[in-house]
């Protein structure tokens, strides 16, 4: 559900720089608006701002430079506790010396709310996140995505618009993470509340979120919808974080419009399309998706360079199969294909061609 | 498993639990052998001492030991009916005195009835000196004029298996047995004293019998005739204090083995023949210092809370390198001598020392009205504070590194403000800490012997100072003993205290 988010930035970073020694800067000059509503997921490797930005948000880091806007508001001077921004924590940080209803009646507590008041709303968070029965309990007496279910009715009990999670399902195994996945997108959508949400998992960002900026280095490399960041990276960065993705380096020899050859350090040329290369003689890598690879001769488009491969090794994984190839002299090739009744099975020491439609060969920055 | 109803077996057969127990011994055995040096270390130099110790606080066997047949005749006798003991008990005294002088006991016994009754000390001093001029003398002379054969020791030691006349002689005859083997002489070569004789003379007219022996026939019929000798007057030439039915009261009193007279001294109460009795005004310390010891002990743990808590709060929160070099200077005082550091508290504390210098030099007190700081109770709580400090930082700081930073941001992030983030969540998660610091502390203030001995002048001095000085200066190890005991029971019930209302599982010193 891509959004028009120029327009309404509910949250905005206005070239925003973080350095916490002086001398390093953590976030590079950095430019986001994310719209109300927007289930935004900043994805990177560890050390590469994410967090940093999101403290800045929720007021626990102050930015060193530059601009957070909330509702059009800055909010840089604004402490934390006036922000009114709920928040998940990636061990939940639910205080272990009160019950879950305690924990929840904190916020209504500080907000000064009546007894009432507080009980009714307490029990509807409970009940939305299907923990009507456990108010009594304690934190330790709940497992890890109880725990995780608390957590999110604390941050959303005092009906804040804007909720932050960091790496909020870090700590759950894989089932109930992409259960809890599922949970949590549709009750932000439901809710219709604004969602800042990190992690590092890039499954996480693809299901779940609107938009997705990829961070590495302190930069946001790429701002894109998740089928649009699969798809279309735009450097060989976001190429390879997310995703699974052959690599081959050469050299830009023509380059036609959106269309474009390459001729590989092996010496080979393939087709590409040109997207962040300009002009013949550049370095380039290639990138092409393992389940965009062709190699059987029928399917493949008339007159587009082939290129030879040996098998090594094929691996049955039940709904796919993967094969590794040997390319242009590199052994790490993989072909991905459907477990389909008439897919070829290959075997290794076998001698094939491959080939891909140009389009899903994108030649990006070396 | 559910379909044998028997228990469960292993695959050899045997049952689970003891297969299991098997495997098991060896790795029990190799454990207990690692303990065992520290076991025996232990139980040698800790266990034992503390075992004996307590024991000693209710000991009371020296009164039976050093003057048995006293308390054995003493058991007939009752105050509210006859004034003084009977003439027999003053003849057991007797004989008990002498072979307590001849060992040196009786001044041991004298001081340990001393603390019950004053000037019994003494008494027995005196009386140890004269026992052996008693008129018993008399008796001797008498029986050797009539045949020398009362002199030769094998007379007595054949009387000795044939039947002495009479129980006292044959108790007489074993304590002097007895008396002169301890001291490592032969009881068949040494004169029969004149202790014997009296002993035989009493025998030999209180039972209107005839005996074979002849030697015994004709000491029968000689005695008759002698002048009977009085205990009773003998005792009281030497000191009118024997006549005094206080001094007799007192020895029956303790005569028991086991006694509460050692706690009952604890709590300023005494054990008198007409029951549990407080103490004179004037006597009474123990209360009041026990009092002291818990309040002040108190005090300090309290103070150490206020002043460690920020400490340990900056220390728990700061990057790892400043962290470290702060706990060098908390920990600075754990590394120099106790002694050194409570000297400079004298320093520093006392009417011409470096605080009241500077308070006068800045004016805020008059030259003349110095604060009195030292050699008081605000000098014990000053030094005692500084030096436990780190008991209570430690425990503190390990909690506080515990408590994840993510705590007081969830708190903050749902609204609260920095104070309430701290009181609401950052403090409840830190009572372990002080939990454990509070016991730590405590428990060490409240036996501490030192720092109060050398800046508590006489108003700060702690009860361990007391038991201190019972040890090692009235040598009244029993009522040492029975104040140490309650000490630890205090701290016992305050521990068992600490578990109902906190929970031991909430104190923690480290992650």
């Amino acid at each position: 559900m891509p959004k028009d988010t120029t327009q309404d930035g509910f949250v905005v970073f206005d070239r925003v720089q973080k350095s916490y020694d002086g001398e390093i800067l953590v976030v590079k000059d950095l430019n986001l608006s994310i719209g109300k509503g927007e289930f935004l997921t900043m994805l990177g490797p560890s050390g590469s701002g994410k967090t940093t930005c999101l403290m800045m948000l929720a007021g626990f880091e102050t930015a060193t430079h530059g601009e957070i806007l909330l509702d059009g508001n800055p909010i840089n001077n604004i402490p934390p506790h006036k922000r009114g921004i709920g928040m998940v924590f990636q061990n939940y940080a639910l205080f272990p010396h009160m019950t879950v209803a305690e924990n929840l009646a904190f916020p209504l507590e500080v907000r000064k709310l009546d007894k009432s008041v507080r009980e009714e709303k307490v029990k509807r968070a409970l009940d939305m996140v299907q923990m009507g029965d456990f108010g009594g309990r304690r934190p330790a007496q709940l497992s890890g995505g109880q725990q995780q279910r608390v957590a999110l009715a604390r941050a959303l009990v005092f009906e804040p618009e804007l909720v932050l999670m960091d790496e909020p399902l870090g700590a759950l195994d894989k089932q109930l993470r992409e259960h809890m996945q599922f949970e949590i997108t549709n009750l932000a959508h439901d809710l219709g509340i604004t969602t800042v949400y990190v992690t590092h998992d890039q499954t996480e960002a693809l299901t779940m979120s609107d938009r997705v900026a990829v961070f590495d280095d302190g930069r946001i490399q790429q701002l894109a919808p998740p089928d649009k960041l699969y798809e279309e990276p735009e450097n060989s960065f976001v190429a390879q974080f997310i995703g699974e993705n052959n690599t081959l380096s050469g050299v830009v020899e023509t380059i036609d419009g959106d269309a474009c050859t390459v001729k590989l350090d092996s010496g080979e040329i393939i087709d590409a399309k040109p997207v962040n290369v300009s002009a013949p003689g550049d370095r380039t890598l290639v990138s092409i998706r393992p389940e965009r690879v062709e190699f059987n001769k029928e399917r493949l488009m008339e007159g587009v360079h082939t290129l030879k491969a040996e098998v090594l090794e094929f691996i049955y994984m039940g709904d796919i199969f993967r094969t590794r190839l040997r390319v242009a002299g590199h052994d790490d090739f993989v072909v991905k294909t459907r477990n389909a009744p008439d897919q070829a099975r290959l075997k290794p020491g076998e001698q094939i061609e491959i080939g891909w439609l140009p389009q899903d060969c994108r030649a990006l920055d070396a | 498993m559910s379909d044998t109803a028997g228990p469960v077996l292993a695959a050899d057969g045997r049952p689970l639990k003891v297969s299991l127990n098997r495997a098991l011994r060896r790795e029990k055995l190799r454990a207990f052998l690692l303990v065992s040096p520290l076991l025996l270390f232990v139980l040698v130099t800790f266990i034992a001492p503390i075992a004996d110790m307590l024991f000693r606080s209710v000991e009371n066997s020296i009164v039976q030991e050093t003057i048995p047949r006293t308390t054995d005749a003493l058991r007939a006798w009752d105050p509210d009916e006859t004034e003084l003991p009977d003439e027999g008990t003053f003849q057991a005294l007797y004989t008990d005195m002498v072979f307590a002088e001849e060992l040196k006991l009786h001044t041991r016994l004298g001081s340990r009835l001393n603390y019950e009754k004053p000037g019994i000390s003494s008494l027995f001093r005196k009386s140890g000196r004269s026992v052996g001029k008693f008129d018993t003398k008399d008796y001797e002379k008498a029986y050797t004029d009539l045949d020398a054969a009362w002199e030769d020791p094998a007379t007595w030691d054949r009387l000795s298996r044939e039947g002495f006349p009479g129980p006292r002689t044959a108790s007489a005859y074993v304590g002097w047995r007895e008396t002169l083997i301890a001291e490592g002489d032969d009881p068949l070569e040494e004169d029969p004293w004149d202790v014997l004789f009296g002993a035989l003379h009493s025998d030999l007219v209180a039972y209107d019998a005839s005996y074979d022996d002849p030697l015994l026939q004709a000491a029968k019929t000689a005695s008759a005739g002698l002048d009977p000798i009085s205990y009773t007057q003998q005792f009281e030439d030497i000191d009118e204090d024997w006549t005094n039915p206080e001094v007799w009261k007192t020895i029956q009193t303790y005569a028991a083995k086991y006694t509460p007279g050692y706690f009952l001294n604890s709590v300023d109460r005494q054990l008198t023949p007409e029951g549990v009795t407080t103490r004179d005004d004037n006597e009474r310390i123990y209360i009041l210092l026990f009092q002291r010891t818990l309040i002040m002990s108190m005090m300090i743990t309290f103070s150490c809370i206020l002043l460690g808590y920020p400490i340990a709060f900056l220390l728990a929160n700061l990057p790892m390198r400043s962290a470290n070099v702060l706990m060098i200077l908390v920990l600075l005082p754990f590394w120099t001598s106790l002694l050194v550091r409570t000297s400079s508290w004298k320093v520093l504390l006392q009417q011409q020392g470096v605080i009241n210098d500077v308070l006068v030099w800045i004016g805020i007190v008059a030259d003349d009205s110095r604060l009195q700081l030292i050699n008081n109770q605000t000098g014990t709580i000053i030094a005692m504070t500084h030096i436990l400090l780190p008991f209570m930082i430690l425990p503190l700081y390990s909690v506080m590194k515990t408590i994840p930073l993510s705590y007081v941001r969830a708190a903050k992030s749902l609204g609260a403000t920095d104070w309430t983030a701290f009181w609401r969540v950052y403090f409840p998660n830190s009572v372990p800490g002080i939990g454990a610091g509070s016991i730590l502390v405590f428990i060490l203030a409240i036996g501490y012997y030192i720092t109060p001995e050398l800046v508590g002048g006489t108003k700060g001095v702690f009860i361990s100072n007391r038991i201190a000085y019972h040890i090692s200066s009235s040598l009244n190890w029993g009522l040492a003993a029975a104040l140490g005991t309650i000490l630890l029971v205090a701290v016992l019930i305050l521990y068992w205290a600490y578990d109902k209302i906190v929970g031991i599982d909430n104190v923690k010193l480290g992650g």
